[in-house]
């Protein structure tokens, strides 16, 4: 699997050579490989206007494209703070609750995430063929999709320790711009236009595939909200900053924030979590290695909204949580 | 009939070939692929509709939907067989005597002492007493011992002190059906009690001088309050649309000391539709998350479930906070009343959270208090418009309450799936007819077995892990959530897309908690063994006897084996919306489900081999692979039909 940004056509239809012997040598002769574009084909053909642009079929031959929208920049950000809106309020009838979640859009935004991971790990693992992912930047949609296949098909990623450093190559690496799209949260006004939550979204996804396979990932839910919490604010630097250069160089972001050397100058949230006594805390008693994809049902009635993260500070957990601790028990007492 | 395709439901490529047959208790198809021999049953008494589809070039498609949710599709190659078949179900479906039904050639091989006991595993008059009655305030009244009173209610009805015959049938007379103000529930802590009847036939101005006692007597019965709580559980608009009629709801001016409450949940003509346009939904093919939960919307099905829980709520605290007494009813006393009493009693009493606890507050709210099971679950050929999911309402709300508080309940939700199941199923005699008067004039105990007896035997199968009685969820009254909590109600597709496999998770964490549990509980059992012996072994070293260690055999493996063969699963067709859903085939449900429904034994008919009936995507087979036995793991199917019914803890 592979992933990029989009190649910069343009409206002159230009070419590179370089690139496509790129994408030429990662397949064989006669091989067939699938761009899955995270664009629908109408807005990556309008991307050609202003520079960027699709791969043509003539001049990538072996490689089929595949156009699956996913939302991500204003429209993701909007529909995050809609849901967070209506869960937080306390008058809303049952009548219109439904409609309400729905208007949102955020279910379809995780049903729409999940096939696309789905398609992309379907092409690898059944069809045995190489996939490359890009949406417009390379830095949102497309870590989505390619984090979330490989939690699909790699149990490796399933672990505590392989999830960090799934999370640690396809997110922080890669250079998902956490310090703009993780800068308020829902609940601000003020609407910073590079606010998105597709971290969340990434991590909601990964909640929808421990609850349909509650015995195949190593982490559990208080995990993934722990991770939720430090993208936004941390006493780590592991999510500072939008990319490695930042992190490593500083460097002229035009912001209050002067950040040069995270290494040196914070701690790290994985060194944290993966001390033997914190670790406990974030483990899944039910886990057992499961060596097999999982492909999980992408049915309305199989995703649901997660209740821990958007009702946490509105109902009780408590009777949830004393369930978690009776399984704790009954499996520790075996 | 040969040659018919079994399709999968949504997807017409998956389609399995095989014979139908038709007998007088089932439909059965069977495949032809020699080595499975997949039989799907179906009971005719589930069948709720059948719809004869236009012939296509492939053949005659027949459309057979049930009541516990399963829907088959089947395409038969010859018009005229198809239209044989349809005619030959609409009949077999449609019963007009109760000894048509099932229960009445199910043979279970037991004999008739074992069948008696089964009919005695619940018992009222003990569940009275284990409530504290008779008592100062309560005792028991044979004023309708020959139902010459109110015929549908039981022969023992509980009545305030108080409340002499006189008054009783005074006050009935002014109920609609007769249906007079009885216990249901009496709380022992406080005196506060839950009585049920019907409307009052108070019209815009009728009174009735014993009517209005009764309710005294009622409130007589709990010194510690001066005044009762009077519940209808109809709409306001209803309710005064009733008083036309000559019916209607108590004035409070009239009675002494009664505050009035409207709880505003809607009659079962409502509830039939909602039920119906929700199924809709579920029949979609590949809905965008808009169309489901839209359609979900629009069926106002979670909305009717979260009204009757109110009034549930709205009663336990009444009872339990403020240590007032109820009066229920809606119109005829035998729909909403008795969801309502059933909640509030669940939320009050532990007992009732107990699987035996469950069973007897069936066996008083609902079977003994009259409810019209024949009419409303169609045992019979009968009224279209009295079919209502009223108990599976019930059921729901019980759910829905497990999922909120998963260490409440001693049982799980294969438990209620079961029970809604059998409901339908006329396989026991339990459910069948509108009154224990009906019952017994036909003799079902004599002539039927118990479904209580037959779950309990089976009951390991329907335990919680995490069930413990000395849990504080277990202990007293429970709180659920009040506003906001509207996303609390979730949609239950472990019932309704029950027989859809692809959905639910592929791992049972009921099953594999449960095996742990097992497990633990042997290897703890073999420690005491070993800690005995070792005790012996020491006393008789220290005697200077020669003592031959014996090396005890493990056969067992320790520790649960876990084979990834049990939790392979396929892809669903992610690339396009519109296509279908590859992985799901048709089921007859579980392997549970067939051995309830039918041992291979029982049946006196010359039906086919059936020792090849067992389920191969039932999740007992993944169980064994993941029990303490060890043992050997039987190979699954291949994934793609591999399933268990997932009993899930959504947690």
């Amino acid at each position: 699997m592979l992933r990029s940004s989009q190649p910069l056509t343009g409206p002159n239809r230009k070419r590179c050579r370089e690139d496509e012997m790129l994408l030429g040598a990662v397949l064989d002769e006669g091989e067939r490989g699938f761009i899955i574009d995270t664009r629908s084909a109408q807005a990556a053909k309008q991307a050609r206007m202003t520079g960027g642009g699709t791969e043509p079929k003539s001049s990538y031959p072996q490689w089929r494209r595949l156009h699956r929208p996913l939302e991500r920049g204003r429209p993701l950000q909007e529909s995050f703070m809609k849901l967070v809106e209506a869960c937080n309020d306390t008058s809303a009838t049952m009548d219109r609750w439904l409609s309400r979640l729905e208007s949102c859009r955020w279910l379809s935004h995780i049903k729409a995430a999940l096939s696309t991971a789905c398609l992309a790990a379907q092409c690898m693992d059944r069809e045995e063929a190489t996939v490359l992912v890009h949406g417009a930047e390379g830095t949102d949609t497309t870590l989505l999709v390619t984090a979330l296949a490989q939690v699909i098909l790699d149990p490796s990623c399933r672990t505590l320790g392989g999830f960090l450093g799934l999370l640690e190559r396809e997110w922080i690496e890669a250079g998902h711009p956490f310090h703009l799209r993780c800068a308020r949260s829902a609940s601000s006004h003020a609407r910073p236009k590079q606010e998105a939550p597709l971290f969340l979204l990434f991590l909601d996804c990964v909640w929808q595939l421990s609850r349909q396979f509650p015995f195949s990932l190593e982490f559990s839910e208080r995990l993934l909200l722990t991770l939720f919490d430090n993208a936004y604010a941390s006493a780590y630097g592991t999510f500072l900053c939008n990319n490695e250069k930042e992190r490593r160089v500083g460097g002229d972001t035009g912001t209050a924030l002067c950040l040069c050397k995270v290494k040196e100058n914070t701690h790290s949230l994985w060194a944290w979590l993966n001390q033997p006594a914190e670790r406990t805390k974030y483990l899944n008693p039910l886990y057992s290695h499961n060596p097999l994809v999982i492909w999980p049902s992408v049915e309305p009635q199989s995703i649901q909204l997660w209740q821990g993260l958007f009702f946490r500070w509105i109902r009780s957990s408590q009777h949830l949580d004393e369930a978690w601790a009776e399984i704790q028990k009954l499996v520790e007492s075996n | 009939v040969e040659n018919v395709r079994l399709l999968d439901r949504l997807s017409s490529r998956k389609a399995a070939l095989g014979t139908l047959y038709l007998t007088a208790t089932h439909v059965i198809f069977v495949e032809n692929v020699s080595e499975t021999r997949k039989e799907t049953w179906v009971l005719h008494s589930q069948i709720s509709s059948i719809e004869k589809q236009a012939t296509t070039a492939t053949g005659c498609p027949l459309l057979i939907r049930c009541k516990n949710f399963q829907v088959i599709q089947l395409v038969i190659p010859q018009e005229r067989d198809c239209h044989d078949v349809y005619i030959s179900l609409i009949r077999l479906t449609r019963p007009v005597k109760y000894e048509e039904l099932y229960c009445f050639s199910f043979n279970p091989k037991l004999d008739k002492e074992e069948r008696e006991q089964g009919w005695k595993l619940v018992d009222l008059h003990e569940e009275y007493n284990r409530m504290g009655i008779p008592n100062n305030y309560w005792q028991i009244s044979d004023v309708n011992r020959d139902y010459g009173v109110c015929d549908s209610y039981p022969t023992e009805v509980y009545v305030p002190k108080s409340a002499t015959a006189h008054i009783i049938v005074g006050s009935s007379k002014f109920r609609s059906r007769r249906r007079f103000p009885a216990l249901s529930y009496y709380c022992k802590d406080n005196n506060a009690s839950i009585c049920r009847s019907s409307q009052p036939l108070s019209g815009f101005s009728a009174r009735c001088l014993e009517d209005e006692q009764m309710l005294q007597a009622i409130r007589k019965a709990n010194p510690g309050s001066d005044f009762i709580y009077v519940v209808d559980t109809r709409p306001k608009l209803n309710a005064m649309a009733n008083r036309a009629a000559g019916k209607g709801y108590e004035n409070e001016d009239n009675y002494s000391n009664i505050k009035f409450q409207f709880i505003g949940i809607e009659n079962i003509h409502v509830m039939r539709n909602s039920l119906q346009k929700m199924l809709e939904v579920c029949e979609l093919k590949s809905p965008s998350m808009s169309d489901f939960l839209w359609g979900l919307e629009n069926s106002g099905w979670l909305k009717h479930i979260k009204a009757i829980m109110d009034a549930g709520i709205f009663i336990a605290k009444a009872v339990a906070e403020e240590g007032v007494s109820v009066l229920v009813h809606c119109s005829d006393g035998w729909d909403r009343t008795a969801q309502v009493c059933s909640v509030a009693s669940l939320l009050l009493d532990p007992y009732y959270r107990t699987m035996k606890g469950f069973m007897v507050l069936i066996e008083k709210d609902w079977v003994s208090f009259g409810h019209k099971f024949n009419h409303r679950y169609g045992n019979l050929d009968g009224d279209p418009k009295e079919i209502s999911p009223v108990i599976d309402q019930f059921i729901e709300c019980v759910w829905q309450l497990m999922e909120q508080f998963p260490c409440a309940f001693e049982f799980n939700e294969r438990f209620l799936i079961h029970i809604q199941h059998h409901i339908y199923s006329c396989q026991f005699g339990n459910f069948l007819c509108n009154s224990q008067k009906e019952r017994r004039e036909l003799k079902i105990q004599e002539r039927t077995y118990s479904l209580w007896a037959h779950l309990w035997k089976n009951r390991a199968d329907y335990l919680n892990p995490l069930y413990r009685s000395d849990h504080s969820q277990t202990q007293g009254t429970l709180h659920p959530q009040m506003a906001p909590c509207n996303f609390l109600y979730k949609f239950w597709s472990g019932m309704y897309n029950r027989f859809e496999k692809g959905l639910h998770p592929r791992q049972s964490v009921t099953d594999y908690l449960m095996a742990v549990k097992e497990e633990t509980q042997q290897l703890e059992e073999e420690l005491e063994v070993l800690g005995e012996r070792l005790a012996n072994l020491q006393k008789s070293q220290l005697n200077g006897n020669k003592v031959k260690s014996k090396q005890q055999d493990r056969s067992k493996q320790s520790g649960l084996s876990t084979s990834s063969n049990s939790l392979a699963n396929t892809p669903q067709e992610y690339s396009n919306d519109l296509k279908s859903f590859p992985s799901r085939s048709p089921s007859q449900g579980d392997e549970d489900d067939s051995a309830l429904i039918l041992t291979q034994d029982n049946l006196k008919s010359s039906d086919p081999d059936l020792s090849a009936n067992s389920d191969q995507e039932s999740g007992v087979e993944d169980l064994s692979c993941r029990s303490p036995s060890g043992g050997g793991c039987l190979p699954s199917e291949d994934s793609g039909k591999d399933s268990d019914e997932a009993v899930y803890l959504a947690v």
